[in-house]
């Protein structure tokens, strides 16, 4: 059974204003030479192989579902 | 003119928006559950304000593909009247039957005040009881309410009259210091091209009484009526 993990992220062009304030907040702690700090999400999943190519079904979840189009870009990848 | 107002899990202003037209606006108004996959032969739906299934994943993600949602996508495809408060322009938004999306305060925090909007196209049917210009005093409660689309989308809006309320100061000015949460071009609300379709982070339905320190909401409902009266005749 493969086990999925999608990574989303914010669009580079978007402000990451999450991102932003970790950044901030790492640089208060010392750590003055990060920066470019974005924050995303992970989603993990098993996929019962049911014959279709299961890149192209994850693939039409992101597009649906699971990242917005008009502000995330989404990268899939096939653990096992 | 009979209104629904759609409750999804964790909706949380639903009661404020069957109050506002039924004791406010005394119009005919009767709640949809998410479930319900026919709209009770409604004239205008709200979608109102809340964390629609917890906004787990993104505000309106969830709730977008509800059997509720695909009647009213129905419903705005043919041209009946909808209008998305809060949560409810973020559905609408993940739905695509408005341009663009809702992204996390620029300031991170979730922002609950008045605030001021000017009102730029009174030629619809949700601004017709407006005039052009006026300053609107609204409150808005919302922790992710940036909108955001990309350039040429912004373009269109503008083009076409789209952006119906921008913040704005007490004076209709629009300003970086009024701008309560980073939206792009001060970005309050927006129609799509018919004009049937709106959304807007601010809470009209809160501000309906004097009581409530504003009346000012009433008018987007009495705009509502007053369109459909227009039709009629």
């Amino acid at each position: 059974m493969p086990r999925v993990r999608v990574l989303v992220t914010l669009k580079p062009t978007l402000l990451d204003a999450q991102g932003r304030t970790v950044q901030e907040a790492l640089h208060a702690l010392g750590y003055t030479n990060v920066n470019q700090v974005r924050i995303g999400k992970v989603i993990e999943m098993d996929i019962t192989d049911e014959g279709q190519p299961v890149e192209a079904q994850v693939k039409e979840m992101c597009d649906r579902l699971l990242a917005n189009p008009v502000t995330e870009l989404y990268a899939i990848e096939v653990l096992e | 003119m009979k209104f629904g107002v759609v409750v999804f899990p964790g909706s949380n202003c639903n009661a404020d928006a069957y109050y506002a037209v039924r004791d406010v606006l005394q119009q005919p108004v009767e709640y949809i559950w998410h479930q319900d996959d026919n709209l009770h032969g409604v004239d205008c739906v709200i979608l109102p304000g809340g964390f629609s299934y917890g906004d787990y994943l993104r505000c309106g993600a969830i709730a977008r593909f509800s059997p509720v949602m695909q009647a009213v996508e129905a419903f705005a495809r043919e041209g009946g009247l909808v209008i998305g408060i809060c949560n409810g322009f973020q559905i609408l938004c993940e739905a695509h039957l408005l341009p663009g999306a809702l992204v996390r305060n620029e300031g991170l925090r979730f922002v609950c005040k008045h605030v001021y909007l000017r009102v730029e196209n009174t030629n619809t049917p949700f601004t017709n009881c407006c005039r052009q210009g006026e300053v609107l005093r609204i409150p808005i409660a919302h922790g992710e309410g940036r909108y955001v689309c990309d350039r040429d989308t912004l373009q269109e809006l503008q083009a076409n009259n789209q952006i119906l309320f921008r913040y704005c100061d007490s004076r209709g000015a629009i300003t970086r210091e009024s701008n309560p949460n980073g939206s792009l071009s001060n970005i309050a609300g927006i129609a799509n091209e018919r004009f049937n379709v709106m959304g807007m982070m601010p809470h009209p339905e809160r501000a309906c009484e004097a009581i409530l320190g504003s009346e000012d909401g009433l008018k987007i409902f009495q705009s509502i009526v007053h369109s459909a009266l227009a039709v009629a005749r």
